[in-house]
């Protein structure tokens, strides 16, 4: 526990240097989505509606999604190439084994360092979206957790394969073929009902769908049915755990030779 | 030696490490004593960083007896790791942190308090010459000052037992001086040092006792003089020939040294008086471009044991 501790410390030292460029760039980004997707294109979207999202506008319809998503790509970058950091690059993670920190703390501690940063990445984007007058319901403000359970999601089992790497050549595939369609896919744009059986059904399977579904039922207060946040809350746990399960094996097979 | 009074501080029977088929330590004895400074020599691949890292519990034994600070590496790692300094073969030095948060952050992984870990942090800085660049980037010092600055985070928990696994390679003479200075001092404070290297000078330097380590095995153990005493004789006569003239029957230097090596170039004559030794050639009438008497060393020794074919 303490050594997950250090290990958190270890990357907040490194943060601290870079976080006033990375807070620009954190408020930026939700900014310039909904601006150009939610307030361009939704009111396009609005103007010619069917009314099939009911009282609320695209762009509040969108906004929960669109964290969900932002939350996704954030842990796919911190989760792929650092790791490859430090344990290729820099060797950082050898430099700790030397010492009482161990392959657990290591995991631990980085997927800790990871959900600080999907905290701050989504907390930033939940508070754009409430000067936007995006959040209808103070349960919103659960989408920030929300965020970083999406986050955590994909960040465990991506870290674990990335671990199993010589080259971060897999990278720009996990996010080409990967995360890229899945932000398409998953209900961050429209409904998933949309799609064709399967690809629904895909799409419920994989992470984002749930993460997205959770933040906009939380945003919008319209929480119809509970057993469905249930079963979002299950799926992302799910990931979670079985990605830090994969990425204790895989740390410990690459860094304990 | 460690002896019965005196429990050893590593100590080690039938230790053998094995990656897959590949054997990398094959089941090698030997004892550290507190306080001692304790070389492996031997060529690239000979076995030395891998004996190294399962001292340092970072590689899991896959045979034979261990003990470091009387405690088994399988069961206690944590409690050795948190008592020993490591200084690896390459630099594991934190690129996005500066030289001083460097050590900072290591003393925190050793449970340091933050002010305890900055004194030690300033205090080390000065030991290894590197308090001026105490607030710069890693990346831009040099090899010397990186490898400075991992001798200096190794100490970080103020370690009874130092492992160095080839410190000064790469290094140029000015900065592998500094190190062995430094080194030394620490020595003197009674860390018991290990250290692995290729580098004879060093050995002799620092070492007051070695192994010498060749295809996973040791194949000799003693101090710098005893090995040159028991692998060499005291003096090497070198005789350099021009090209072609070296004489093409050996026998002409039977009976002159203990021991004859041809080379293409050269001839070693292993002898006890060199300089009587050259006499002798002088009157068969040998006559060499060059002839030069120097002491053995521990060069002399490392090759007779190991070999002069690259090991590739």
């Amino acid at each position: 526990m303490t050594a997950a501790l250090r290990v958190l410390e270890f990357n907040a030292m490194g943060y601290r240097r870079v976080w006033r460029g990375t807070l620009f760039s954190t408020f930026l980004s939700p900014v310039l989505f909904l601006a150009a997707m939610g307030l361009g294109l939704g009111a396009f979207v609005d103007q010619g509606g069917n009314g099939a999202l009911g009282p609320f506008s695209y762009a509040a319809f969108l906004a929960p999604g669109l964290l969900a998503g932002q939350a996704m790509q954030t842990a796919g970058f911190e989760s792929t190439y650092p790791i490859m950091g430090a344990i290729i690059w820099d060797r950082t993670y050898f430099g700790m084994l030397a010492t009482p920190i161990t392959v657990t703390g290591i995991v631990f501690g980085t997927l800790g360092w990871m959900a600080v940063r999907l905290a701050m990445v989504s907390t930033a984007f939940f508070i754009v979206m409430v000067a936007f007058g995006l959040v209808a319901s103070p349960l919103g403000i659960l989408s920030i957790g929300v965020g970083v359970m999406t986050g955590l999601a994909f960040a465990a089992p991506i870290m674990a394969f990335a671990a199993t790497r010589k080259n971060d050549q897999a990278f720009s595939m996990i996010f080409r073929f990967g995360l890229t369609p899945m932000f398409l896919f998953s209900g961050t744009f429209f409904p998933i009902e949309r799609l064709p059986a399967r690809i629904q059904l895909l799409a419920e399977i994989l992470p984002l769908h749930h993460g997205v579904a959770l933040a906009r039922h939380l945003c919008l207060g319209d929480a119809a049915d509970r057993s469905d946040q249930v079963v979002h809350v299950v799926v992302l746990s799910a990931y979670i755990v079985a990605g830090t399960i994969a990425a204790l094996i895989t740390f410990r097979r690459t860094l304990v030779r | 030696m460690a002896t019965s009074s005196e429990p050893a501080l590593i100590h080690a029977r039938g230790l053998t490490k094995r990656f897959g088929a590949f054997t990398a330590v094959d089941a090698v004895d030997f004892d550290v004593a507190p306080g001692e400074s304790f070389g492996f020599l031997g060529p690239n691949g000979a076995g030395k960083t891998s004996t190294v890292r399962m001292i340092g519990c970072v590689s899991p034994v896959t045979e034979g007896v261990l003990t470091v600070l009387g405690l088994d590496p399988a069961a206690d790692s944590s409690r050795i790791k948190s008592r020993i300094g490591v200084v690896p073969q390459q630099d594991t030095l934190d690129m996005e942190l500066t030289v001083r948060e460097n050590l900072v952050i290591y003393g925190r992984y050793f449970d340091l308090s933050r002010r305890e870990a900055g004194r030690r942090a300033d205090e080390l800085l000065e030991f290894v010459q590197l308090g001026e660049r105490a607030k710069s980037q890693v990346e831009p010092l040099s090899g010397g000052m990186k490898r400075r600055l991992t001798i200096a985070r190794s100490l970080i928990n103020e370690p009874s037992l130092l492992l160095l696994d080839e410190p000064t390679t790469g290094l140029d003479p000015q900065a592998r001086h500094l190190l062995w200075d430094r080194l030394y001092r620490l020595k003197q404070r009674g860390v018991t040092l290990v250290l692995t290297t290729h580098f004879m000078d060093e050995a002799e330097q620092l070492c007051d006792r070695l192994v010498v380590m060749d295809k996973a095995k040791i194949v000799a153990v003693g101090s710098p003089r005893e090995l040159i005493e028991q692998y060499s004789t005291r003096e090497v006569l070198e005789l350099r020939f021009p090209a072609d003239a070296a004489p093409t029957d050996g026998s002409i230097f039977d009976g002159v040294a203990s021991r004859v090596e041809q080379l293409p170039d050269r001839v070693l004559l292993y002898a006890d008086d060199g300089e009587a030794a050259a006499v002798v050639l002088h009157e068969r009438g040998v006559r060499p471009e060059t002839s030069l008497v120097r002491r053995s060393s521990l060069e002399d020794v490392f090759l007779r044991l190991t070999g002069r074919s690259l090991i590739e």
